[in-house]
């Protein structure tokens, strides 16, 4: 069974139909990219599978069981991490306190203390920086914020969308290596990305959306071989 | 600056020709004032000494209009009920009994506690009532719906409690521990001042610690950054937001026995005025800023209390002490042209979404 299953979802902004059937699955351990063109649903399909979107027909599952009764605050206590668009750190608190926050939905004090560490000696430049408010921090700092704060959660599946937008391509290699490490220590990881040829070089498999729709699904490998794929979303002729 | 003039647009003229009118005016009349010397400056401490009493219930009342700003950007016209509600609750069921059977005057700390207690509770429970059924449905309207809601909520309390306990003026029992007054420097200070004082800052450090350093207040910092992302966090909006109209109207509860301490009478329309004013407050430090809300009450106080002898007096104004509401209100209105993010406040459109 897989631990996140997406069947046949439909999400609507008023008349808008935004997602129009989509499925999807994520196995436990696996990393999973969604790819697609700015406007294709990327982002609505990770809002509708963590709650703060309801979408007016099909379910999301995870590990069997339907999230559609649970409010998006309770995601997080069944082990549903986000990295939000645009990173939503929040900017008038401190960096400390953004990880503190992350941890909101843990109560073991010595081990959040444990992990907060273990994510300043991650992202050093985090700790030269633990003081100051989020909003002064660059964007690359931002970012590694962001996932600093879900990994405080100890999820079980990370739902990140769009890491590397903004971001010079050298910091972008940096957080791929980091997805990639965070997903070796045994997080599972959904990731949605513009930059298709970063995400499906890390990536196991790979769904591609185009226009809230699912158009292909197959390994990464293969996606990246693919000549439409090629040609719409790698710049390759 | 031939360029410069000629690129001056007629409004932007205008502003600065207000602004120098005012400081002309306000600096004339404070020059006039001190020429004729009519008061001591004994007399200008007083007037500091009731600006920082008066100041002090402006600030606990406008941390409500801060709070509630900050999560909901909306502005809550019904926070001065949750401070009339609260107090002439108190007043009317627990304090008059209380000093009609002699218990007040002999345990005056005990009953004063149990008063504020009650008066607290109160506030707290009319703010959280009025949330859950009067905005909490209309959390996605437009945001004039919520402004003209709270002003319908505002009367609705209002008539509400002159319902419940009359419309007469209800005077506050005199608690003899706090008559009198002390001295200090070359004057004298009334208890009930020192003690509005005391209380002031005593609470404005519980609050400061509840927001900064406890779990619901980060709760309530983060919800009024993002509400999304807070509930990605697990954090229950609903339940913050219904802390932020709580911690709002604990202090409104607070203020109003203050109030009554100080003015020794309450009324239902009680809560308009000082309502509007810690708005006002709110606003000239920064609304959505909590020190800032602090920092306004106090100057508002201050201007209020030594604004209409200073700048007033040596203008010839007739009648100038019945002009402090003037002040607050002319306050208000430069504010809002002038500066307004406020003191303290950033600007809007620097601000990141």
């Amino acid at each position: 069974m897989a631990m996140l299953e997406v069947n046949n979802i439909h999400t609507y902004y008023g008349n808008i139909h935004a997602l129009k059937g989509i499925s999807l699955e994520v196995n436990e351990g696996e990393i999973v990219t969604l790819i697609g063109a700015n406007g294709a649903g990327k982002t609505t399909t990770l809002r509708t599978i963590c709650g703060l979107l309801r979408p007016r027909e099909g379910h999301v599952k995870l590990n069997g069981e339907d999230l559609a009764k649970y409010p998006a605050h309770q995601l997080v206590y069944k082990g549903v991490a986000m990295v939000p668009e645009g990173r939503g750190v929040f900017a008038q608190l401190s960096v400390e306190e953004n990880l503190e926050l992350g941890a909101y939905s843990r109560n073991d004090k010595p081990e959040i203390a444990e992990d907060k560490e273990h994510i300043f000696s991650l992202f050093p430049r985090l700790k030269e920086r633990r003081n100051q408010v989020a909003g002064t921090l660059s964007g690359g700092e931002q970012q590694m914020l962001a996932t600093g704060r879900a990994m405080m959660a100890r999820p079980k599946l990370l739902l990140m969308d769009e890491p590397s937008m903004g971001l010079a391509p050298i910091l972008v290699e940096g957080i791929f290596d980091t997805i990639k490490n965070i997903n070796a220590q045994g997080t599972t990881v959904l990731l949605v990305e513009q930059n298709a040829l970063m995400a499906l070089s890390i990536a196991h498999r790979g769904y591609v959306l185009q226009t809230g729709e699912i158009v292909l699904s197959d390994t990464a490998k293969k996606l990246a071989n693919n000549k439409t794929v090629q040609k719409a979303y790698l710049g390759v002729d | 600056m031939k360029d410069r003039l000629k690129n001056l647009d007629l409004i932007t003229a205008f502003l600065w020709l207000l602004r120098a009118a005012i400081i002309l005016v306000v600096a004339w009349g404070t020059f006039k004032t001190l020429l004729s010397n009519p008061y001591t400056s004994r007399n200008w401490l007083d007037f500091i000494i009731f600006g920082i009493a008066q100041g002090s219930m402006y600030a606990l009342i406008a941390i409500g209009y801060t709070l509630v700003y900050g999560v909901l950007k909306m502005i809550n016209f019904a926070h001065g009920e949750f401070f009339m509600s609260g107090i002439f609750t108190a007043t009317s069921a627990l304090a008059i009994p209380l000093a009609a059977s002699g218990f007040m005057d002999q345990h005056p700390l005990l009953s004063l506690l149990a008063i504020g207690l009650l008066s607290m509770l109160i506030s707290v429970g009319i703010a959280l009532l009025t949330e859950r059924i009067a905005y909490r449905p209309l959390r996605h309207a437009p945001r004039l719906m919520p402004l003209i809601t709270a002003i319908g909520a505002s009367f609705f309390w209002q008539y509400y409690f002159r319902g419940l306990f009359g419309s007469q003026v209800r005077p506050f029992p005199t608690v003899a521990a706090l008559q009198g007054s002390i001295p200090f420097l070359n004057t004298t200070v009334l208890k009930t001042h020192v003690l509005v004082v005391v209380v002031t800052v005593l609470a404005l450090v519980a609050l400061n610690f509840f927001i900064t350093k406890t779990r619901a207040g980060m709760a309530i910092r983060s919800v009024s950054e993002n509400k999304d992302v807070a509930a990605l966090m697990g954090i229950n909006v609903d339940r913050a937001i219904s802390m932020t109209f709580a911690t709002g109207a604990t202090m409104a509860g607070l203020a109003g026995l203050l109030y009554a301490l100080v003015y020794g009478q309450v009324h239902f329309f009680m809560g308009f005025i000082p309502g509007i004013k810690a708005f006002t407050a709110a606003v000239l430090g920064g609304i959505g800023n909590i020190p800032g809300a602090a920092v306004g009450g106090l100057l508002l106080g201050l201007f209020e209390s030594v604004g209409p002898s200073l700048f007033l007096q040596g203008l010839g104004i007739p009648a100038f002490n019945q002009l402090k509401d003037v002040i607050a209100f002319t306050m208000l209105v430069l504010v809002l042209i002038f500066r307004p993010q406020g003191i303290m406040g950033e600007r809007l459109a620097e601000k990141k979404a």
